[in-house]
């Protein structure tokens, strides 16, 4: 059979793309910094703007955002982050623990205007980026400390200060700070939470950290949902410290309130169905403390 | 160095894992191993002995016990008046290691002092001593941070510390009382043991 002409050069064109590198180092890097904890790089392929941490290692990008629709949540993570507000819709203080490109604070700061948002970021060079690149910036009720999550949580324990949507999102990237994986840390936590708050924390899915980190959070909060989706490699630990709801009051919360997240481009009703309370891990591993907590050597193999 | 890699695992439930932290923990160990350095080769001069040295391990292991049992109520109070985890881990650091490693400080020239017979052999047995001291650092660097900390809790490698100074003490104080006269051959494998 002939192909035509048009045919054939579009044949040429999709072998000469798929012979080319892939789309993301042919990114232009806009910004290039090393912070005292680690290389930070902004890149840019079209509307499509990503930061990345020690990209020479080969890490992926940790957040990204489209300049063109600011509001669009590009990765599952940042978008399965929201899935706590099936269990607390209307937070009114919000504490986020690593602040990235800030896209989850800043769709919180979108969603409720009028909540306190704190956001705790070790790194002061990411903050600066944040706002340069991504258009962070502090609001009235919206304020990045420069802390360690564990002293700032624990200190806020101290105070009596109480959030009703945490996020923890502070152990992607190359090092895994092993003192907020700890059982005494979820005992911190908890002490900022009321009944009725819900904890978020991203954290990992692979290797043999997944069974410990698993073990620990159920010795701390009893059941807990695990949330994994399969086209992301993150999971997602949902925990509160009263009862779980039932999967139909999840359904029911996500119809209910899937319209007001659609424009961040998360799928909230797809989400109770993989809310999962299932046991999938060694329930013998044991449970990391403050006199155990080897995160990082647990994670290579 | 086995309790200088586990500093910052002790400071940081309080302090965070913030380079400052680790930066606390280094000035303070440099700091006490400095006048460590300095009191052991005052206390030299000073007719020296085996007893005197075996006191050193002893005393080290004694002052670390803190460091085990009252970690927490010591850091307590410096957390809550310090806000800045800069002074604070700095704070903790002193009031936790300083009195330990100054004591361990002391031993290395103490050592040389014990061990050197003549004049002509003080350079190589000083040297010696640095190797000795400095491999077992290395040794208890590493096996802190790729073994020691996965295989067992914080206060167990801590304690596995104090029982090998005490060990280190008692053998020198066993040898000085068996064969009086010649206990400068045996302190150089001892001082091994401080890593």
């Amino acid at each position: 059979m002939r192909r035509s002409v048009p045919e054939k050069i579009l044949q040429i064109i999709t072998l000469a793309a798929l012979l080319l590198p892939p789309v993301s180092s042919l990114a232009e890097t806009i910004h290039e910094e090393r912070s005292k904890y680690r290389d930070i790089t902004v890149t840019q392929v079209g509307e499509r703007r990503c930061l990345l941490f020690n990209v020479h290692r080969g890490d992926r990008n940790q957040t990204c955002m489209m300049v063109n629709d600011p509001d669009l949540l590009v990765f599952d993570y940042t978008r399965m982050s929201f899935a706590g507000m099936l269990l607390n819709s209307a937070p009114q203080s919000i504490l986020v623990i690593g602040l990235g490109g800030g896209s989850i604070p800043m769709t919180f700061s979108d969603l409720f205007p009028d909540a306190k948002i704190d956001i705790v970021e070790i790194d002061e060079a990411v903050v600066r980026v944040a706002e340069e690149y991504f258009y962070y910036s502090d609001t009235e009720n919206m304020k990045v400390y420069i802390d360690d999550g564990r002293p700032f949580i624990k200190r806020a324990g101290i105070r009596g200060e109480k959030y009703d949507y945490i996020v923890l999102d502070a152990f992607s990237g190359d090092y895994i700070p092993e003192h907020m994986l700890t059982s005494e840390f979820l005992g911190e936590v908890k002490t900022i939470m009321t009944e009725d708050s819900v904890l978020v924390a991203n954290t990992f899915s692979t290797s043999r950290l997944y069974d410990h980190e698993s073990v620990t959070y159920q010795r701390a909060f009893g059941e807990f949902y695990n949330f994994k989706l399969p086209t992301s490699g993150n999971r997602i630990i949902i925990a509160q410290l009263d009862t779980l709801p039932s999967r139909d009051e999840l359904v029911e919360e996500s119809r209910r309130l899937s319209g007001n997240l659609e424009k961040y481009g998360v799928p909230l009703t797809d989400y109770p169905r993989r809310l999962n309370t299932r046991v999938d891990w060694d329930m013998s591993r044991r449970e990391l403390t403050d006199q155990y907590s080897p995160g990082n050597l647990l994670r290579d193999n | 160095m086995t309790i200088e890699m586990l500093g910052a695992r002790i400071l940081s439930p309080y302090f965070g894992g913030s380079l400052s932290v680790w930066g606390s923990i280094i000035t303070i160990f440099m700091l006490a191993l400095a006048m460590g350095y300095l009191l052991g080769g005052r206390l030299s001069t000073r007719r020296p002995n085996a007893i005197t040295y075996a006191m050193f391990f002893i005393g080290a292991a004694a002052f670390s016990l803190p460091v085990i049992l009252f970690a927490d109520p010591i850091m307590e109070p410096i957390f809550l008046t310090i806000e800045d985890p800069r002074y604070g881990s700095l704070f903790a650091s002193i009031f936790l290691f300083f009195i330990p490693t100054s004591i361990l400080g002391m031993i290395s020239p103490y050592s040389v002092r014990l061990m050197v017979e003549t004049e002509e052999h003080s350079g190589h047995m000083a040297g010696l001593l640095y190797f000795i001291s400095t491999l077992g650092s290395a040794a208890g660097t590493l096996g802190t941070s790729f073994y020691f900390v996965l295989w067992f809790e914080v206060n167990q490698i801590l304690w596995g510390a104090v029982a090998a100074l005490v060990l280190a003490g008692g053998i020198i104080l066993l040898t000085d009382y068996m064969q009086k006269p010649k206990t400068a051959d045996q302190s150089a494998s001892y001082a091994k043991k401080r890593a």
